[in-house]
C-alpha cells in the first residue's frame, strides 16, 4: 500500500514538472514582453530595455532560464512579475482566495450532487428523477460564464426587491470594513454566497449523473439483495452497502473534478471580481509575463497532484481490498 | 468534455444486451436493417429529435438569418443607441448603435463553423491514433497514456490561453487546430481500450492472417467497428468544442477581432449584462439552448446506437410485466 502510494506520487511530481516546464517553455516562446514596453508611450530608452532583458534572461535559451526559475521556486522564490514586483509575496494571499471559493463550492457540490444521484437512481423514472435530470442537462449545457452572470443578474434582482445589498457579488470583502470579528465573518459570507453557487450548482449536475449511473449499478448488484435478505431494513442497505459501493468510482472523479475546477474557477473569480489564482492566471497571460504563467501552472498541476493522491487515499478507504494488498 | 449521461440505464442488463432486438418495428414483412432500427430507436426519443431541430435550425438561422434582416453586423444605425429589443431592432442595439441580431447571428456562425471542424478533426485524429497505439502497443501507446495524463494535469484551457498572444492577429482556423490538438487525447484512449478487445476477434485475426496490411486493417475492420462510438464522440465534442471556444473568447484568448463569436459577444457584453441585459442575454441563450441540444442529440444517439443500452427497451419491459400483471 504505502509502495503503491509511493510509486503514484512519483509519477505525479514527474509530470507536475513536465507540466510546469511545458507551460513555462510555451509561454516563454510566445510571449514578447519587450514588444509591449516597446508599445509604451513615450517609448522607454534604449538602456532600460536591455535591462529589462537581462533581469528577464532573455538573453538565456529556454532551458537554462527555466533551470534558473526553479532553483528559486525550489528555494520558495518564485521570480519577479513583469512590473518587477515578488510573486511570492501575492501567491500566499491568492492561494488563499483561490482555496476559499473552491473548497466550499466542492463541499457544497460534491455533498448535494452524490446526494441528487442517489435520490435520483433510488427513485428511478420517477418525477424527481426526471427533475433532476432536466436539471442536470440545463446546468451542464450552461457555461460557467453565462451561469455566474445570470446568478448576478438574480442577485441584482434580490437585492433590489429587499431593497437593501445582502447578496455581494463584486469582490471577497468589502473594503476597508469596520468592524469585530463576527462582523467581518458577516461580510466575507456576503460575498461568498453567490460565487460558491456559481460552483456548485455545475458542480451538483455533474456528480449527480454519474452518481445515478454507478448508483444504479450498484442497485441491481446481488449482495445488496443479500443484504436485505438477511434482515437489513432497506435504507440501512442502501446507505450502508449501497452507497459505500457506488462511492469507490466517483473517487477519481471527484479528484480530477478538483484540477478542472482550478482551471474552471478562472472564470468564476474574473466574474466576481476575486483576485485569486485564476485571475491571476489571465491577468498574468495578459501581460505575457512567463514567471507568473509558471506559477499558475505549478499551483494547478500541484492541485491535481494533491487530489489525485486524495483519490488514491480515498481508494483504500472505501474499498478494504485495496487496503489488505 | 465529454460528460456520459444516463450511462446508468443500461446497468444489470448489459450481459444479456444480445438478445434479439425487442424493439424492432412490428411489420415482419420488411427486414430490418441496423440503420432501421437506429433510425426508429432514436426517432422514439423526443427530447433527441427536438434536440436535432434545433440544431438544424440554429446552422440555418446563422447562415440564413443575417439575409433576411435589413442590418448588417458592420452598419450602425445612429438613431438608436443602446435600445432594448424593439420592431426594428428585434434584439436590441449596442452602444454604438450595431444591431444585436445581425451581430449574435454573426457570432453564432463562427461558434457553430469551429465546433464543427474541431469536432470533425478531433474525432477523426482520436480514432487514427486510438486504434494504431491500441493494435501496434508500444511506445505509441505509451507515448498516448502519458499524453493523456499530462492532459489532466496542464488542461488544454491553459495551454490554447498561453499560445494566444502567438495566434492573435492570425486566421481563426488556426484556433480551430488548437481546439482540434487537444480534444482528442481522451478519446484516443477509448478508442485503444476497444482496439484491445477488437484485435482478438477473428475476423481481424483472418484479415492479419490473409496478409492484409496493418493500416488497411486498421481502416477496414477496427475503425468502421467502433462508428457508433465515434459518431456519439463527434457529435458531443461539437458542444465541448464551442465550449472550449466560446471560454476562451470570453477572455480575449480565443477568436480575435474582427472576428466575432458567441463567446467574445458573451465576454464584452456581461460586464453589462444587469443594466443593459438584452446584451448579454441573447448570445448566451444561444449558446446554451445549443449546447442543450447537442447533449440530447448524443444522449439520444447513445440509446439507438449502442445495443447494450436499453433504456428504451428496459421501459417497454416494464410496460410488458404491467400488462401481464393486468
Amino acid at each position: 500500500m504505502a509502495g503503491f502510494l509511493l510509486r503514484r506520487l512519483v509519477n505525479y511530481v514527474v509530470l507536475a514538472l513536465v507540466a510546469t516546464f511545458l507551460a513555462f517553455t510555451l509561454a516563454s516562446a510566445t510571449f514578447d514582453p519587450i514588444g509591449v514596453l516597446q508599445q509604451r508611450n513615450p517609448p522607454p530608452p534604449a538602456a532600460s530595455i536591455e535591462a529589462k532583458k537581462r533581469d528577464l534572461h532573455l538573453d538565456q535559451p529556454i532551458p537554462q532560464r527555466f533551470v534558473t526559475w526553479m532553483g528559486g521556486v525550489v528555494q520558495g522564490d518564485f521570480g519577479r512579475t513583469i512590473a518587477d514586483r515578488p510573486i511570492t509575496d501575492e501567491l500566499g494571499r491568492r492561494i488563499g482566495v483561490s482555496l476559499r471559493l473552491f473548497l466550499l463550492g466542492i463541499t457544497i457540490g460534491i455533498g448535494f450532487g452524490v446526494l441528487l444521484g442517489v435520490v435520483s437512481a433510488i427513485r428511478q423514472y420517477k418525477f424527481s428523477d426526471y427533475f433532476a435530470t432536466l436539471f442536470s442537462f440545463i446546468l451542464l449545457s450552461t457555461p460557467v460564464f453565462v451561469l455566474g452572470t445570470l446568478l448576478k443578474m438574480g442577485a441584482q434582482g434580490i437585492n433590489d426587491s429587499i431593497g437593501s445589498n445582502v447578496l455581494i457579488f463584486v469582490g471577497e470583502s468589502t473594503p476597508g470594513f469596520q468592524g469585530n470579528w463576527f462582523e467581518h465573518l458577516g461580510d466575507r459570507l456576503q460575498h461568498l454566497i453567490v460565487p460558491t453557487l456559481a460552483i456548485a450548482l455545475g458542480q451538483i449536475a455533474y456528480y449527480s449523473r454519474y452518481q445515478r449511473s454507478s448508483m444504479l449499478d450498484v442497485l441491481g448488484s446481488d449482495f445488496l439483495r443479500t443484504a436485505q435478505a438477511k434482515g437489513l431494513t432497506r435504507r440501512k442497505a442502501l446507505f450502508k452497502h449501497g452507497l459505500r459501493t457506488a462511492l469507490i468510482p466517483m473517487a477519481t472523479l471527484f479528484a480530477f473534478g478538483f484540477g478542472l475546477l482550478v482551471v474552471g474557477g478562472t472564470f468564476t473569480e474574473r466574474i466576481f471580481g476575486w483576485f485569486g489564482m485564476g485571475d491571476w492566471l489571465v491577468t498574468g497571460i495578459s501581460a505575457q509575463d512567463t514567471n507568473v504563467t509558471a506559477t499558475v501552472t505549478l499551483f494547478v498541476a500541484v492541485c491535481v497532484l494533491f487530489s489525485g493522491w486524495l483519490a488514491d487515499v480515498l481508494y483504500a478507504a472505501l474499498d478494504p481490498r485495496i487496503r489488505v494488498n | 468534455m465529454t460528460v456520459i449521461l444516463n450511462e446508468g440505464d443500461s446497468a444489470g442488463t448489459t450481459g444479456a444486451a444480445s438478445g434479439s432486438p425487442v424493439d424492432a418495428a412490428p411489420d415482419p414483412g420488411k427486414a430490418m436493417t441496423r440503420g432501421r432500427l437506429v433510425l426508429i430507436r432514436f426517432a422514439r426519443n423526443k427530447l433527441a429529435l427536438v434536440g436535432l431541430v434545433i440544431i438544424v435550425g440554429m446552422y440555418l438561422m446563422a447562415f440564413i438569418g443575417p439575409l433576411l434582416s435589413k442590418w448588417t453586423y458592420d452598419t450602425q444605425d445612429y438613431t438608436a443607441f443602446l435600445e432594448p429589443p424593439y420592431s426594428e431592432h428585434i434584439f436590441g442595439t449596442d452602444k454604438i448603435g450595431t444591431d444585436m441580431f445581425a451581430l449574435t447571428m454573426r457570432g453564432l456562425q463562427k461558434s457553430l463553423i469551429i465546433g464543427l471542424l474541431v469536432a470533425l478533426i478531433s474525432t477523426t485524429v482520436a480514432a487514427v491514433v486510438g486504434a494504431a497505439a491500441g493494435y501496434f502497443l508500444g511506445v505509441a501507446d505509451k507515448a498516448l497514456m502519458w499524453l493523456v495524463d499530462l492532459l489532466l494535469v496542464l488542461p488544454s484551457f491553459l495551454i490554447i490561453a498561453i499560445l494566444s498572444p502567438w495566434f492573435r492577429g492570425k486566421s481563426w482556423f488556426l484556433l480551430v487546430l488548437m481546439l482540434a490538438a487537444f480534444q482528442w487525447m481522451i478519446t484516443a484512449r477509448i478508442v485503444r481500450g476497444m482496439t484491445l478487445t477488437l484485435k482478438e476477434r477473428e475476423f481481424v485475426k483472418a484479415a492479419k492472417f490473409m496478409g492484409q496490411p496493418a493500416r488497411k486493417i486498421i481502416a477496414k475492420h477496427i475503425v468502421p467497428n467502433m462508428a457508433s462510438l465515434l459518431i456519439i464522440d463527434a457529435t458531443i465534442n461539437v458542444g465541448s468544442a464551442v465550449l472550449a471556444e466560446t471560454g476562451l473568447s470570453y477572455f480575449g484568448f480565443g477568436v480575435q477581432s474582427p472576428d466575432v463569436s458567441l463567446g467574445t459577444l458573451i465576454g464584452v457584453n456581461a460586464e453589462s449584462a444587469t443594466t443593459f441585459p438584452w446584451l448579454f442575454l441573447f448570445p448566451a441563450g444561444f449558446l446554451v439552448v445549443f449546447v442543450l441540444a447537442v447533449n440530447w442529440v448524443g444522449d439520444g444517439l447513445r440509446d439507438a446506437l449502442d445495443p447494450t443500452s436499453t433504456r428504451v427497451r428496459r421501459k417497454e419491459k416494464k410496460k410488458d410485466t404491467k400488462e401481464k400483471a393486468a
